[in-house]
């Protein structure tokens, strides 16, 4: 079993090795293994009071592109001086539990690149959303790098579950398909801060589905302060490329001029954490804290890490178990 | 009666498919199966050249001459048809995406030995489609790859009319696993594609089209099935007369005929009692020689140790013989065709063409073959094909003697020598060969490559047809990694879907799929999370089969399968290994360079601190490099002979038990 405190060090320093034992021990469901997880991850949330690293979440339908994209983000990105983590949430199979992990083959890069490390998640989670790994593996990602994308088929809860997670985020649309404008126009689709048309190359149809879109967004995100650009670009062609990540790396500085960044995150990780609860004991579990606002709250202004606070809590259902059961 | 007087047919062009070592080595071979009575030259490349990389490139390292000759520039190619006239000579060159680069080599060479360049005869095979769906050495994405077999095609047919410019492949799908029906769809609607993008690119005036279509032939598969096969290729010649008459308005019923090549199937040759081969291929020639017509023009047999590794000499020998004892001995070529008029073949064949018409609407509705190969659906069709083939191996559903049946066997004599019944290429022949190549290039005029190598450039930007520029390299001495590389730099590199993202095989397996089911579950229990196999294809071999297989399978045991296809290096599969939080690599390489691949992997896992990753691996690995793999920390090794998946998944979670110190399950 793996050292926390060395491992912490480690991933901050970057090595490759430690960073792949740190995200295969968050993957660890044995309990043994939780326990140094939550360690691990409250030795690196003390370091990341700088806020450090840009997380985003790039959604979209199957097959919009979303692989590509990454991959042509990461040339950028990689020229600008950026250290890049990508997480891969790919659809898993429900029969055997078998998936099979297939995006990386769009991200080939640089084959000897440092600078870009790509893990992929085969998506376990309940009711189609993100699994609850998911999360943690990219506070990992941001100890070491500089953005770190989550990468998956959204739409319906997965994007939700990507919106709550990232500092920001951004659909990708597919040329020609009317679903995005409808889920957008219904309310399904949670507003992204960067929307982009890919596979421009294809010419009148996706500048069709460019226009539509634009009109079917209200533009200002309800985050305030930002106007949702509606972007083109192709993936293959390489055009619109920086100005996609032109657009990303000025909403994080919507984010962090106005100070929010941080608040985010914390808000961010406390609703994950009132989830895991609520995964783990249920809604009655929960009823036993106070209800959601009360452990929310508790866990926003703890003074404890939230880790620490999570675990607190835990503790206290746990225990209350044990009496009722004795 | 007596022979003499009976009129008997031309037989086929009869090949030997082959190339090895080095262009003066396989001069010498040519011209010994010419003097064998071979009627034809089969040149088989070896993969740099196939996928445009020069003997000296770190990619190269183990496959320069090995699974076939190596050509780096005109001088090679000069070596390779020393002392062969090539205006006498009926040449066919398996060669893709660098098949404009050896034309304009073989022009080049023709010139130089004063030969008339438009007598040229023979065939590139150039149908760059196939090659990402089956074959696997193709370069540029769809769109780059069409224009230059386009440019091939109205260059041949302009100035080298008697060239057959391309090859349309359906061998290659049918090794992929493709039923019948997908053969006839892919294979003519790639000649569609192709066909339409020619007319399109408006190098050929409409009066002249007809002569183009005319020149189109194919390269196509026959299997054991060997009456459903003989109906296949009837089916073929049908649609393709239609076709031809009602998409592209050819009237001259000549130019309206199928012409195809074949090499018989190699899938079902087996490593088990490699002898019983021999009557598979005898009874898959049967298939493309009965009905005279639908008879091929030039016929290829594999060697009865296909599945065991490269064949001698004597082994191609003893297939070129089947073909001459078919052609000369027996009555077949003194009949008219045996199957005109019989309803129980006429109802087979409307029935292979009534599916093929269905997949080929499919394809059509898709927006035409090249889209339909972009997103994957065509690939996911051949995977799922080859995915039920072998579950009814690993059923017994297919009998497969000496493999699901009838496996108890007398030693062979025939692997007892100590070649162990295959050839090896001498690993001297690499170094050799990038010595050479080394100077070559310091013996050239740069500033003449340079040129060169500009014009080539401008015609790729501006669209001008590839080959004037191209034959201008060819004579300046520019090398096959020179002008792939130029090419690489205008259009860009492509990787192509893998197909392995089809619907899981079954829901309820067997009971041995669900017993490894449980095994995986266990063990990712036991060890806290999914258990992750990465499945990696290093170097240049394109064969995907196998790890397409294994990739589906542990799918559906359970595992977590991270496959990126095929070429790739052997840092990039190191280093994917540790990005994903693997338990286990597996290697697939059937070409032959996997002692080189293996110790280069494992000097990567040692530079990224990965060096406990368990290492295993599958394809043509004759038994003497196996202990030798096992000696180095290799932990299995799968040969075709492992049949049985479900026992190969059974083996690979008790490896990573054993990895991580828990007891091996039963
Ligand atoms: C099918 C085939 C092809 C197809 C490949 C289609 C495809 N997409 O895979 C086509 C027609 C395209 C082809 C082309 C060529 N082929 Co080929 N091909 C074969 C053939 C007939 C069968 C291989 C196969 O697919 N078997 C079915 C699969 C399921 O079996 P398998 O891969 O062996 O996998 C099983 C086990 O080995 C094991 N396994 C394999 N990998 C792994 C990995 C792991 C992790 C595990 C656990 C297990 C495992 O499990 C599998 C289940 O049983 C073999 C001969 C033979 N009969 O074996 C020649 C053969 C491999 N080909 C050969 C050659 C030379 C070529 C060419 C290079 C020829 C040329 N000069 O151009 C070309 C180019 C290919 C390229 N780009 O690299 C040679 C290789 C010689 C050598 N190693 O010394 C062979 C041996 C034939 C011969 N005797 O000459 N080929
Ligand atoms: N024409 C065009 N095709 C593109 C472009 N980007 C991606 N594609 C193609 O679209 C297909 C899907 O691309 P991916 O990057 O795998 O898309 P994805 O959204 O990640 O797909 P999933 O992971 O399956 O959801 C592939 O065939 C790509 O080649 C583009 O800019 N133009």
């Amino acid at each position: 079993m793996p050292d926390p405190s060395g491992l912490a060090a480690a991933v901050r320093r970057r090595e490759r090795p430690a960073l792949a034992r740190a995200l295969n021990l968050l993957d660890d469901r044995r309990s043994e293994s939780r326990q140094l997880a939550a360690e691990l991850l409250r030795l690196l949330e003390a370091d990341m009071a700088d806020e450090h690293g840009h997380l985003i979440g790039m959604t979209g339908p199957p097959g919009a592109g979303k692989s590509s994209l990454t991959a042509a983000l990461i040339s950028v990105w990689r020229k600008r001086g950026l250290r890049v983590g990508v997480l891969a949430v790919d659809p898993s199979s429900p029969v055997s539990g078998g998936a099979l992990l297939g995006d990386r083959l769009r991200m080939k890069t640089s084959s000897d690149d440092d600078g870009v490390f790509i893990r992929s998640l085969a998506c376990r989670g309940e009711f189609g959303g993100l699994s609850a790994e998911v999360w943690p593996m990219s506070l990992v990602m941001l100890a070491a790098f500089d953005v770190v994308m989550i990468e998956t088929v959204g739409v319906g809860q997965r994007e939700i579950d990507v919106a709550r997670m990232c500092d920001t985020t951004c659909f990708v649309a597919q040329p020609g398909s009317g679903d995005s404008i409808q889920f957008l126009k219904a309310g399904i689709l949670e507003v992204p801060h960067v929307l982009v048309v890919n596979k421009e190359d294809m010419g009148a149809v996706a500048r069709r589905t460019l226009s539509e879109l634009g009109t079917a967004l209200g533009r200002a995100h309800t985050d305030g302060n930002w106007e949702v650009p509606v972007l083109a670009a192709s993936a293959t062609a390489g055009s619109g490329i920086e100005a996609l990540a032109d657009a990303l790396s000025a909403h994080e500085k919507v984010l962090r001029d106005s100070k929010c960044l941080l608040q985010r995150r914390r808000q961010y990780r406390a609703q994950w954490l009132l989830k895991r609860l609520q995964e783990e004991f249920g809604s009655h579990g929960i009823g036993r804290l106070g209800g959601e606002q009360r452990v929310l709250e508790r866990l926003a202004t703890a003074t404890l890490s939230l880790f620490e606070q999570h675990q607190a809590l835990r503790e206290h259902l746990l225990g209350a178990a044990d009496k009722t059961h004795s | 009666m007596s022979q003499d007087t009976v009129k008997r047919d031309r037989p086929w062009l009869m090949r030997t498919y082959s190339g090895h070592s080095s262009a003066k080595a396989s001069n010498e071979l040519y011209r010994m199966n010419l003097s064998k009575g071979q009627t034809g030259l089969s040149v088989a490349f070896d993969l740099p050249t196939q996928t445009g990389y020069d003997s000296d490139h770190p990619l190269a390292r183990g496959e320069v001459g090995k699974v076939g000759v190596p050509i780096g520039h005109i001088g090679d190619m000069e070596a390779l048809f020393h002392d062969i006239p090539l205006d006498q000579m009926n040449t066919s060159m398996t060669i893709n995406a660098t098949a404009p680069w050896l034309l304009a080599l073989y022009v080049a060479v023709a010139e130089r030995q004063g030969v008339d360049t438009s007598k040229l005869q023979g065939t590139t095979q150039n149908d760059v489609l196939k090659e990402y769906l089956s074959r696997g050495t193709y370069i540029f994405p769809p769109g780059p790859s069409v224009r230059l077999t386009t440019d091939l095609i109205a260059y041949t047919v302009e100035n080298i009319p008697s060239w057959n410019p391309t090859n349309v492949c359906s061998y290659h799908l049918q090794e992929a696993g493709a039923t019948p029906t997908q053969e006839l769809a892919y294979a003519l609607s790639t000649a569609i594609a192709i066909l339409d993008a020619v007319r399109d690119s408006g190098q050929i005036p409409a009066e002249r089209f007809a002569a183009v279509v005319g020149r189109i032939s194919f390269f196509v598969n026959a299997g054991i099935r060997f009456v459903e096969e003989t109906c296949k290729l009837r089916a073929f010649g049908a649609m393709w007369n239609q076709l031809a008459e009602q998409r592209y308005g050819v009237s001259d019923e000549k130019q309206r005929r199928f012409r195809y090549g074949v090499q018989v199937n190699s899938l079902g040759l087996t490593e088990s009692q490699p002898e019983n081969n021999v009557q598979r291929i005898v009874l898959e020639m049967l298939a493309v020689t009965l009905s005279k017509n639908a008879r091929a023009r030039a016929i290829q047999l594999p060697a009865w140790n296909e599945a065991l590794g490269l064949p001698r000499p004597w082994d191609q020998q003893w297939a070129l013989r089947m073909q001459q004892v078919l052609a000369l001995e027996t009555d077949l070529l003194e009949y008219g065709d045996l199957f005109d008029g019989s309803p129980v073949i006429e109802a087979k064949v409307r029935e292979l063409v009534a599916g093929a018409e269905a997949e080929m609407a499919r394809i059509e509705e898709q927006g035409g073959m090249v889209q339909a190969i972009e997103s994957g659906y065509v690939k996911r069709e051949l995977v799922k094909s080859h995915t039920r083939r072998m579950r009814d191996i690993e059923s017994g559903d297919l009998s497969i003697v000496g493999v699901n049946c009838y496996r108890e066997t007398a030693e062979s004599p025939l692997t007892a020598g100590t070649d162990s019944g295959i050839m090896k290429v001498d690993v001297q022949a690499e170094r050799d060969q990038i010595a050479a190549l080394q100077a070559f290039r310091a013996g050239r005029d740069a500033a003449v490559v340079a040129a060169a190598l500009e014009e080539l450039r401008a015609a790729a930007v501006s669209g001008a047809n590839i080959m004037p520029s191209s034959i201008a390299c060819a004579r300046a001495g520019v090398t096959t990694g020179e002008w792939s590389e130029v090419l690489r730099e205008v259009f860009g590199e492509y990787r192509a879907p893998t197909g392995i993202d089809i619907a899981m095989a079954g829901q309820s397996g067997s009971d041995a799929m669900d017993e490894v089911r449980a095994k995986v579950r266990q063990t990712s229990q036991e060890l806290g999370r999914p258990l992750r196999l990465l499945i990696g294809k290093p170097g240049l071999d394109g064969h995907s089969n196998g790890a397409e297989q294994i990739a589906v399978k542990g799918r559906d045991a359970g595992f977590e399968i991270v496959y990126e296809g095929i070429r790739l290096t052997p840092s990039h599969i190191a280093r994917a290994a540790q990005e994903e939080g693997v338990h286990l690599i597996g290697l697939s390489v059937l070409s032959g360079s996997h002692l080189e691949l293996v110790e280069d992997i494992q000097a990567e896992l040692a530079k990224i601190g990965a060096s406990e990753l368990p290492l295993i691996i599958g394809g043509i690995i004759p038994e003497d490099d196996a202990r030798q793999l096992q000696a180095h920390g290799v932990q299995a090794v799968f040969t075709p002979k492992d049949v049985d998946m479900n026992a190969i998944m059974a083996t690979i979670v008790n490896i990573i038990r054993r990895d991580n110190g828990l007891q091996e399950l039963a």
